[in-house]
């Protein structure tokens, strides 16, 4: 799971969180999150974004009340996260149960030649979960620590928050479909059923 | 409504913000995000008192557009309540509905638009249709009170039975300006 940094492999990490995944419904934030899940085995229950940086978060909240009998997932990068800071306010406010959410910290904007992300310099985002009124958090650098992050994720009793420190270097392109109305569509019907295309 | 804040609430008298309450209701409407405007003021105060309905207060607009896209992917109709500022901080976000084709029905109260007394709002006030509609938005106008309910209820309609970004604008004809003694 170590890449040769000795830092988690974004990859194998992502396998490991949405190993026998059940109901698990995930947004990914754009960039190489979306690829990391799709990569992984693309899946109904998967919304990859193709745009909206700084979305996932508020995604996942509207997914989490809107079903808060489902376990909701978001893997995002830390640049992303960041865009959207101020949504962690806005989800410890409404404390969703269900909700968890775990950056895939590499300390670069990714897509757009790794340039380098605050994150980089210091800047805490757990302590800012914590901030924002958090109660569970995690910090992750070790392999070790990926079971219980795993088990985090599906426990229900979030708001969770994670930050998983992970190696920088870039993983093969593996893209989801691009029709942004087939992904949103399939994650519908797998959990409204046939009501997904009769909603009135 | 505070008598020293800047911005003008309905009077007590007018009944739109109710007639907007009934369309959340009749729509099944689930979710309601916002970041408050004294406009909206009596329908966020129906809205927090109905159990049935989840408000969520925001940081910023455009995590509302955001909102709205996850609630639709769990069968959940929302709408997101703002000032015409707070449009601006939308723009990029509402590719999202556009992306997946997503219904997302805005009710902007309108400042910086007739008679407005704080030069700030006025950019923003002035840009609000122009800077929805080149995001593709379908933008229809409520200038009078009798005007706003059928004006919100066909934004709600077109939103979710064409799946796009929808807005109604509710004038500030409507609301009113204040003015300061400046009269």
């Amino acid at each position: 799971m170590l890449a040769e940094s000795g830092k988690l492999d974004r990859r194998e990490l992502t396998r490991a969180l949405l190993a026998d995944r059940g109901e698990l419904a995930v947004i990914a934030g754009l960039g190489a999150p979306c690829w990391d899940i799709t990569a992984v085995g693309d899946h109904k229950l998967n919304l990859p974004l193709w745009g909206g940086m700084g979305a996932a978060a508020m995604i996942g909240l509207g997914l989490a009340l809107a079903q808060p009998s489902r376990p909701v997932l978001v893997l995002t990068g830390d640049g992303e996260m960041l865009m959207g800071i101020g949504a962690l306010a806005t989800i410890a406010v409404k404390k969703p149960k269900n909700l968890a959410i775990v950056v895939q910290d590499n300390e670069h904007y990714g897509e757009t030649g790794m340039q380098e992300t605050a994150t980089k310099y210091g800047v805490d985002l757990v302590a800012m979960a914590k901030g924002a009124g958090f109660k569970r958090t995690m910090f992750v650098t070790k392999a070790e620590e990926v079971p219980a992050l795993r088990a985090a994720i599906h426990a229900g009793d979030g708001p969770f928050f994670a930050v998983a420190k992970i190696d920088a270097g870039s993983k093969k392109l593996v893209l989801p479909p691009r029709d942004g109305s087939i992904i949103q569509n399939r994650m519908r019907e797998a959990i409204l059923g046939p009501a997904a295309y009769h909603q009135l | 409504m505070d008598a020293d804040a800047i911005d003008k609430a309905p009077d007590a008298a007018d009944t739109w913000p109710d007639q907007i309450y009934d369309l959340l209701k009749k729509h099944e409407i689930r979710q309601v995000c916002l970041v408050p405007d004294a406009g909206h003021s009596r329908l966020i105060k129906r809205c927090l008192a109905d159990n049935e309905i989840i408000v969520t207060t925001l940081t910023t607009e455009e995590e509302g557009i955001a909102l709205m896209q996850g609630a639709w992917l769990g069968g959940d109709k929302a709408v997101l309540l703002m000032q015409s500022s707070g449009v601006g901080n939308c723009i990029n976000m509402l590719s999202l509905s556009h992306i997946h084709r997503c219904p997302m029905p805005m009710l902007v109260t309108m400042r910086g638009d007739f008679g407005e007394f704080n030069p700030a709002q006025v950019p923003m006030g002035n840009a609000t249709q122009a800077v929805l509609e080149a995001m593709g938005t379908l933008v229809k106008r409520a200038d009078a009170p009798e005007d706003i309910a059928p004006t919100v209820d066909a934004v709600i309609r077109m939103a979710f039975n064409t799946f796009r970004p929808t807005a109604a604008l509710i004038g500030q004809r409507v609301i009113g300006a204040k003015t300061f003694g400046k009269d």
